[in-house]
């Protein structure tokens, strides 16, 4: 019998992505993440893991992505410096379409920042933090528990849809202890890249109907050339308009038509609501106390808790909007979400952002009285 | 050779670079230790960088991975550290892998994991039209420094046996055949092997530097450079202004992946005893 145990956002982490089958971690120390890697320093010498800790950064990203062509499926872990210093790279394994995970356990910037303290101020940067037009997929977990099974998730994003897959945490996860107990019924299925078929000839960009070409691992005979230059189907440079056009099209249609299956989200009385919270990662949590208790008061007041933060649904989120008399984004950056929320919501619904930027969270009370406000 | 060369590259030639340019001439000295080698190219990876001479990946039927400027290493280390019984060579330009990539090469010699660097030091950013590079002799023209550099250069092979590569050579396009046993023994040397490979861009080095014709920039390798077993019998004077070719460092020390392994297997030994 499985107990349930007190376990750390971080260390939810490592054994996520362990439990996903992820064998290599290369990683770079910077707080609030370095559990991540002190916990795969110590687990992967005795799970036929690899962990190696890079001179930087960009040497960390590089490595993982060496290592996933390789077979391996792989991770790091690092904080906004380091999260900047990796996009070249985010870009590159997007244009490859090489599937890797890249762990953010956000904290409060610009530059060397709050170190110790929590932000989300990483949401536009991780989908814009490359240069050039690309996918990118991004989740926010709000718990210990989703940290772990959330960790799964990414792998299997990142594999299903052979990209970059970014899992932020915000320093509140990252280094929250509660209960932990995972039992086999919570789990997602495990899934792997899709392999070249035997028999059939390989063409390593292929564009398919499914978008998704299949991924050889090195050494299994598919002798293929992987380059960040715009390529052709068959990996080699090519700046012909048409193939160029055919191939960024490819790589950012893979996820954004997919946007309906990787976009998950939990919903309270969002139908039914006058007012409805949108809060993700940490401050969702803040926001259901807020809901709970407005509720009590007899105010009606809904959340809607994004768990991917990319791609958005734009349809689902427009739909959910629809009708409020407010739609609230509570988050602890200037606004970097509600941006995102406005362009969605039907014009005559008023979208207020309730941000913080002083690294400290946003307490329910602060989300309550911002409810009452807009209401009267 | 022409069997060779089938059988090692890819048939998507001709390859982008200028006549006259040195890429070609390590290529093909590549191929051929390649085939004496007699490696399995189903488990052999190359890894470029960014620049003229990191095409080379695009040519070699092997997996090849063509990263981002200056960041060929620590996709290789990657490679490397998933299957280690792959072979693995590492292409890089002088500025792509002693500049950008500086941080990553003094590590990757560090690590002394199971690889061959091989820079191909032409002294100059061949792509992006000349600027000069940490291994552009000292007072060379440059489109970034047209009245001769001020920035004093490397010698990278030195800066490698600093940094603990447990193999260091140099060799040149003019001797080809010793750089092709360079690459041989560079591979069979058990750690991170690194050669530096003096070779020649016409177009945007020598011009700059009166010598504009392939063969003024060949005549000048074959004078400057002096083999090592030679070098070794002479003085200090008589080498004078001479660039030493040939294996100038060898040593032995643990390699990363092994050193890992066994740490696993220590760890198993506990776990059961
Ligand atoms: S610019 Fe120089 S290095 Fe580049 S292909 Fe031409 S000759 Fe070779």
């Amino acid at each position: 019998m499985v107990e349930a145990r007190l376990v750390q956002g971080n260390e939810a982490c490592a054994l996520g992505a362990i439990a996903a089958g992820a064998t290599f971690y290369a990683g770079y120390p910077i707080t609030p993440s370095t559990e991540i890697a002190e916990q795969m320093s110590a687990l992967y010498p005795k799970k036929d893991g690899k962990f190696i800790q890079m001179e930087d950064e960009i040497a960390s990203i590089g490595a993982i992505i060496g290592a996933s062509c390789a077979g391996a499926k792989a991770f790091t872990a690092t904080s906004g410096p380091g999260f900047s210093l990796m996009q070249e790279l985010i870009g590159y394994a997007a244009m490859t379409e090489v599937p890797i995970v890249i762990v953010d356990v956000m904290r409060a910037g610009p530059s060397t920042g709050l170190p110790t303290l929590s932000s989300q101020g990483d949401i536009q940067q991780a989908r814009w933090g490359t240069h050039g037009d690309h996918s990118i997929i991004a989740l926010a977990p709000a718990s210990v528990e989703e940290t772990y099974l959330m960790t799964i998730d990414a792998f299997n994003f990142a594999e299903k849809y052979r990209t970059p897959v970014i899992l932020l945490l915000d320093e509140i996860i990252g280094h929250l202890k509660e209960r932990f107990l995972i039992t086999p019924d919570m789990m997602p299925p495990i899934i792997n890249r899709q392999k070249p078929q035997a028999g059939q000839e390989f063409v390593p960009y292929k564009n398919t109907q499914e978008l998704i070409p299949a991924l050889p691992d090195f050494g299994e005979g598919s002798r293929y050339h992987v380059t960040g230059l715009t390529h052709n189907e068959q990996g080699f440079y090519s700046s012909k308009p048409e193939i160029v056009e055919s191939f960024i099209n490819r790589i950012n249609a893979k996820i954004e038509d997919n946007s309906e299956e990787i976009f998950r989200c939990n919903g309270y009385n969002v139908e039914d609501c006058e007012v409805l919270l949108i809060a993700y990662g940490s401050i969702s949590r803040s926001a259901e106390e807020a809901m709970n208790n407005l509720r009590r008061e007899g105010i009606n007041v809904g959340l809607l808790r994004p768990q991917t933060i990319w791609p958005l649904n734009e349809a689902l989120i427009g739909d959910a909007c629809c009708g409020k008399k407010a739609v609230i984004i509570p988050e602890m950056n200037l606004g970097q979400y509600a941006r995102e929320i406005e362009r969605c919501a039907p014009d005559d619904v008023p979208v207020v952002s309730l941000p913080k930027v002083d690294g400290t969270m946003i307490f329910p009370s602060e989300i309550e009285e911002l409810v009452r406000e807009v209401l009267k | 050779m022409r069997e060779v060369y089938q059988k090692i590259f890819r048939d998507n030639l001709p390859h982008i670079w200028c006549a006259g340019c040195g890429n070609g001439i390590v290529m093909s000295a590549f191929a051929r230790a390649y085939d004496k080698l007699g490696l399995d190219k189903d488990k052999t990876v190359g890894v470029s960088g960014i620049g003229c001479s990191s095409r080379i990946t695009g040519y070699l039927d092997l997996n090849t991975l063509h990263t981002a400027h200056g960041r060929a290493l620590p996709f290789a280390t990657g490679v490397k550290m998933t299957r280690p019984e792959f072979a693995v060579f590492v292409f890089m330009g002088d500025g792509d892998c002693a500049a950008i990539g500086g941080n990553h090469f003094i590590h990757a010699c560090r690590r002394n994991m199971d690889m061959t660097a091989i820079i191909i030091n032409n002294y100059i950013y061949g792509m992006t039209g000349g600027q000069f590079s940490p291994l552009t002799p000292f007072g060379s023209k440059a489109s970034t420094a047209p009245y001769g550099s001020v920035d004093r250069n490397f010698d990278i092979c030195s800066l490698a046996i600093g940094a603990g590569a447990t193999f260091v050579a140099r060799g040149d396009v003019y001797h080809t055949k010793q750089l092709e046993k360079l690459i041989i023994e560079a591979h069979e040397h058990k750690g991170f092997s690194v050669i530096e490979v003096l070779s020649t861009c016409p177009i945007s080095y020598g011009r700059r530097n009166k010598m504009p014709k392939p063969m003024d920039l060949m005549n000048y390798i074959k004078d400057v450079t002096i083999a090592k077993e030679r070098a070794d019998k002479m003085t200090a004077e008589e080498i004078a202004g001479k660039i030493v070719t040939g294996v100038l460092h060898q040593s032995a020390a643990v390699e990363y992946n092994e050193a890992y392994m066994a740490m696993v297997e220590k760890l198993e030994v506990g776990k059961n005893g």
